[in-house]
């Protein structure tokens, strides 16, 4: 197979193309470039988008003896990856950066072109596995469907920023990774082959915010906002640059005078663009046990409800109501929570079950298209705290994906959960 | 496709990396071109067996051509022959002819050099006068003089196809000659092969003194190169350009041009250029260089025959590509010289599909951190961005044949289309028409 490695100059993109070199493919490396001046991403040794960067993914592929090409997708990063993360920060949302590089930069402008030009696949370093598997159909047929699976490696998994791709465009990826139990093997295996990147530390944080100073980085581009802080009962209790610089579940930074009256830490609740209004409370505001998503996907061989024809059989099997047991994961190093999900054609649903009609969201502030897919969710054990409308949520069984949302809004039920239990059952 | 999939693959791993390098040169063997269809030798051609014979003998010796001693006059006396040997290939006296490490480190020490020197002769001379379209080597220490040390640069616009505007250059001169400290301009564009006009540029120039640099990489060997015949005042050469090593060239320069030193240290070269002699390098440069202008005139024409052949052919193969730089019957490039734009494909596309197939070309164009630009020189020359960015240049050499030219053109029909379609894919070249 003709396969391109994207290669970012970190060890684990340098180990995924050199194991798709020994494994017999014609490789191809490419680095992305993905700031027209590089000078404003992070210098020094990250892993990612630097300069030095560049220079060590070229390293890299000279020692594997294939080909290198740099590929200028800055605008495209900047129109799509940077443009999402200013417009959802301004709508009081908080985005996931990676997720969105992803989605449109790695799996989109760079899997489009490589597919035009010929390769069958795309080689990158994460840290996730590919599954093909056979199932059975309801009419005694048999199919192979893709899964993607978490990777062995906990601390690495990469799956829940990965999930938004989606099955068809996974289809043409490859994780060499997926297998490896443990970073160290990574770099063994780098170093076994004279990767000069064996030793690099690893990225973290955000490539194009410099010293990781996201506020800053808003502020900048967003310009000055000064607006109210208030308590939940709307009082005012401090000022702040930009509400857009806040996220629900925040505690630091808040800059708030005095302490509350009974003298409880406060956290950030809500995010009000359209008032410019921070919303500070206790933490008890911030547990939630239901949330919706928007812009839902789900993979391969899963088959929620509402279903026109089911052709075949999974472990899936959701109820006459189209929920299904499974597990939720809302942020990248976050624990799965058990839940009931099911799927939902319209995103309006998604508020129909026990939200008071004034709690909705008006539907024209996230400009949802009204037969877009959508997802359910019922957290079914401990509630979740700190849930952010634009977070990625990613729907589990065990290690397998099942699909993949945007979190659209984040509540607790009015009522105990006692009922969703029961129906459960 | 799958993990699964890339593991179950049971081809044994190739290992390029741990090829052996052949070492087969270094024992008299002629240098072979690269494998596959070579198309780049205005990046870099082939040594000629001759100067690599040349280059073994003299490294196979020890003399510092400073030391006065017997083994520095060996090394001192293939120095001499060398330099004889440079300045009557290039119609130069060999007193003209300054060694350096290559191209790059001539055009600077013209730019610079001259630059100071004449702006100590007077504090006004401060412009440089160069054509947009010069390489890289001469626009990058010019503006590097303008943020630091006062400079002012005036580029020199080019027409549809390349060519100084002498007008312009007139003008400039007519206007601010009291200010100008020298002018640049290429015997021949290394990306589109334009000749230019160089003798009117000294004829322009000559009335009021002022010194005029060419930067004659291409051209040697490819066409007739006569420096003192030229009137120019300075001339930048390369030895890897025309069949010797890399890693060495000279600047030509007139004894009475006012030249200061870039390099200090030992005072070698007039003073101008310290640094311990590359014996073995500049040996087999003059011998590269006395077989390149021996053989020019059959060269030239097989070659222009060639890349006549190459011009019909892909036009025939891809009727879509638009051919920069002057018409290659006008006389006005040079020989080994083709350039084309693809519309809607980007050059580094055009580039990968054809190293895959065999075939080595080049955008011409510098990158940036690896990032393609545009060529400038296409810029200059009026095209639009997106269609600059679709651009392939092939230069042929001493080792090209038919053979080459027909696995490009088989090549190319799906190169073009891929390369157009990720194109579209990547939205980048749409508009290139």
């Amino acid at each position: 197979m003709r396969v391109l490695a994207a290669m970012s100059g970190g060890v684990d993109s340098a180990v995924a193309a050199a194991l798709a070199v020994e494994a017999g493919h014609d490789v191809v490396g490419v680095h992305m470039a993905l700031s027209r001046n590089r000078d404003q991403f992070r210098t020094g040794s990250r892993g990612c988008c630097s300069i030095e960067d560049a220079g060590d993914a070229r390293r890299a592929a000279d020692v594997l003896g294939i080909p290198y090409y740099v590929w200028d997708l800055s605008e495209r990063f900047e129109d799509t990856v940077v443009a999402d993360f200013l417009s959802e920060y301004e709508a009081g949302r908080t985005p996931n950066p990676c997720v969105r590089c992803n989605e449109h930069i790695k799996f989109e402008a760079l899997l489009d072109k490589a597919t035009a030009l010929g390769f069958d696949a795309v080689a990158t370093g994460h840290y996730a596995q590919i599954v093909t598997r056979e199932v059975a159909l309801r009419d005694g047929g048999r199919r192979s469907v893709r899964e993607l699976h978490r990777s062995p490696n906990d601390a690495k998994d990469q799956s829940y920023v990965l999930a938004v791709a989606g099955p068809e465009r996974l289809a043409r990826a490859m994780f060499p990774l997926g297998g490896f139990a443990s970073k160290d093997e990574v770099r063994a295996e780098a170093a076994r082959r004279g990767l000069s990147v064996s030793a690099k530390p690893d990225s973290y944080d955000i490539c194009f915010v410099a010293d990781g100073d996201t506020r800053g980085f808003l502020q900048s581009r967003l310009g000055s906002r000064p607006g109210a802080v208030v308590d939940t009962d709307g009082e005012v209790v401090g000022e702040h640059d930009g509400a857009y610089a806040f996220t629900v579940g925040q505690r630091k930074g808040l800059g708030l005078g005095r302490p509350a009256a009974d003298g409880k830490a406060r956290y950030v609740v809500d995010v009000q663009p359209t008032t410019n209004t921070v919303v500070v409370g206790p933490a008890e505001l911030l547990s939630v046990d239901r949330i919706a998503g928007e812009k839902a996907l789900w993979f391969d061989g899963v088959l929620p409800a509402p279903v026109v024809e089911p052709v075949e059989t999974t472990d899936v099997v959701p109820d006459p109501d189209g929920w299904f047991d499974a597990e939720v994961q809302v942020r990248a190093h976050g624990a799965p929570v058990p839940a009931r999900v099911r799927s939902i054609a319209r995103a309006g649903d998604a508020y129909g079950d026990g939200v008071p009609e004034g709690e909705r969201p008006a539907s024209s502030a996230a400009g949802a298209d009204s037969s877009a897919p959508a997802m359910e969710i019922e957290l079914t054990g401990a509630p979740l705290r700190g849930v952010a409308p634009g977070q990625s949520v990613v729907v589990y069984r065990g290690t397998r994906v099942l699909g993949q949302a945007t979190v659209s809004r984040a509540w607790r039920a009015p009522a105990p959960a006692a009922t969703a239990m029961d129906r459960a059952r | 496709m799958t993990f699964v999939d890339l593991m179950t693959v049971t081809t044994p791993p190739p290992d390029p990396a741990r090829t052996p390098l052949t070492a087969s040169g270094a024992h008299g063997q002629p240098p072979r071109e690269p494998d596959g269809a070579y198309l780049d030798h205005a990046a870099t051609t082939p040594m000629s067996a001759a100067a690599l014979a040349a280059f073994v003998a003299e490294a196979q010796r020890t003399g510092n051509a400073s030391s006065l001693h017997s083994a520095g006059r060996t090394a001192r006396r293939a120095v001499e022959e060398a330099r004889e040997t440079l300045a009557k290939s290039l119609g130069a006296r060999p007193s003209e002819v300054i060694f350096t490490a290559g191209g790059t480190e001539s055009d600077n020490l013209a730019i610079k050099g001259i630059f100071w020197g004449r702006r100590a002769q007077d504090t006004r001379r401060c412009r440089i006068l160069v054509s947009a379209v010069e390489h890289h080597a001469v626009l990058d220490p010019a503006f590097w003089l303008a943020g630091h040390a006062g400079a002012e640069i005036v580029l020199l616009p080019v027409d549809g196809e390349g060519r100084l505007d002498l007008d312009a250059l007139r003008a400039e001169l007519a206007a601010h000659a009291d200010e100008t400290a020298l002018i640049s301009v290429m015997w021949a564009n290394n990306e589109v092969g334009t000749l230019q006009p160089i003798r009117d540029v000294v004829r322009a120039a000559r009335p009021y003194g002022i010194p005029v640099h060419t930067d004659a990489v291409q051209a040697v060997g490819q066409v007739d190169v006569d420096f003192t015949g030229s009137g120019v005042d300075a001339m930048t050469v390369s030895g890897h350009k025309l069949g010797g090593p890399v890693g060495v060239g000279a600047l030509l320069a007139r004894r009475d041009l006012a030249l200061d030193a870039v390099l200090h240290g030992g005072g070698q070269e007039r003073g101008v250029r310290s640094g311990t002699l590359d014996t073995a390098s500049i040996a087999a440069f003059g011998v590269a260089a006395r077989h390149a202008v021996e053989c020019l005139p059959q060269r030239a024409a097989r070659l222009a025959a060639l890349r006549d052949d190459l011009v019909t052919r892909v036009r025939v193969a891809a009727p879509s590509a638009v051919l920069r730089g002057p018409d290659p019957g006008s006389g006005d490039r040079l020989p080994g010289n083709a350039h084309f734009t693809f519309p809607g494909a980007e050059g580094d596309s055009l580039l990968y599909l054809l190293d895959s197939a065999g075939v080595q070309a080049s955008t011409g164009s510098a990158c940036q951190a690896g990032v393609p630009q545009p060529s400038h020189v296409l810029l200059a020359m009026g095209v639009p961005e997106a269609e600059a960015r679709g651009a392939l240049r092939f230069t042929l050499g001493a080792t090209s044949t038919e053979s080459d030219v027909d696995r490009l053109v088989a090549a190319l029909p799906q190169v073009v289309a891929r390369a157009q379609a990720a194109g579209l894919v990547s939205g980048r070249a749409i508009g290139g028409m």
